[in-house]
């Protein structure tokens, strides 16, 4: 019983953070400006490591964490390399 | 390979999951909707913080009762998201008033330039 709702909630989280990258991939092609496609992959960057803890929660390995700790690295280091670029014109002064 | 779940635990777990997907589902409602860029970058704070923040406790939660253990190396995610969005959002909307200041819009651009100096009559 407890088991079932369990997962019941599970797959219907990842389908509202499935969702929520589905309306961050469509900011991700409209965005008018470069930032704000910057800002939307971010953002999919985040619900990504969501739906990666979800994932592990699911399938009850902790496997799953490190390519979510993975995942926030990567994006961490995109975005703040991109927005260095918005700023100056080149990354690596 | 682990103990049954308890149904509370079934219920935490299920609710701290839902909350936090559903708040990661309202910041990018609102990123998707938001009309100017400084408007743009508050909705997805929310996914950021809070949505991965509860999603973070149910996995505390849920790996500590099956595993009949404290298993916190999820406060790792959680010290280096906290740590790392300021920084992120920061660098980006400096990135953006230089841009709109050199499009000539936006707040920075609110102020009128000083006057430029006319040249010297010869």
């Amino acid at each position: 019983m407890s088991a079932a709702l369990l997962d019941t909630a599970l797959v219907a989280s990842q389908a509202i953070v499935a969702l929520a990258m589905v309306l961050a991939l469509f900011r991700l092609l409209a965005g008018p400006h470069a930032q704000d496609r910057v800002l939307a992959l971010d953002t999919l960057y985040v619900n990504a490591m969501i739906l990666m803890l979800l994932f592990g929660i699911r399938s009850a390995t902790t496997l799953f964490f490190e390519a979510a700790l993975v995942i926030g690295v990567l994006g961490f280091v995109a975005t703040v390399a991109i927005a260095k670029f918005l700023l100056r014109g080149e990354v690596i002064e | 390979m682990s103990a049954a779940l308890p149904p509370w635990a079934a219920a935490v777990t299920a609710l701290l999951v839902v909350a936090g997907s559903l708040l990661a589902l309202v910041g990018s409602i609102g990123l998707l909707r938001m009309k100017t860029f400084y408007e743009r970058v508050h909705p997805p704070t929310m996914g950021t913080t809070l949505g991965i923040g509860l999603v973070l406790v149910a996995s505390m939660v849920y790996f500590t009762v099956t595993q009949s253990r404290p298993v916190l190396h999820e406060i790792l995610v959680g010290v280096f998201m906290t740590m790392n969005t300021p920084v992120t959002y920061v660098l980006l909307v400096r990135a953006a008033v230089h841009r709109d200041a050199l499009a000539g819009v936006g707040p920075a651009a609110r102020e009128p330039a000083p006057p430029e100096q006319a040249p010297p009559e010869p």
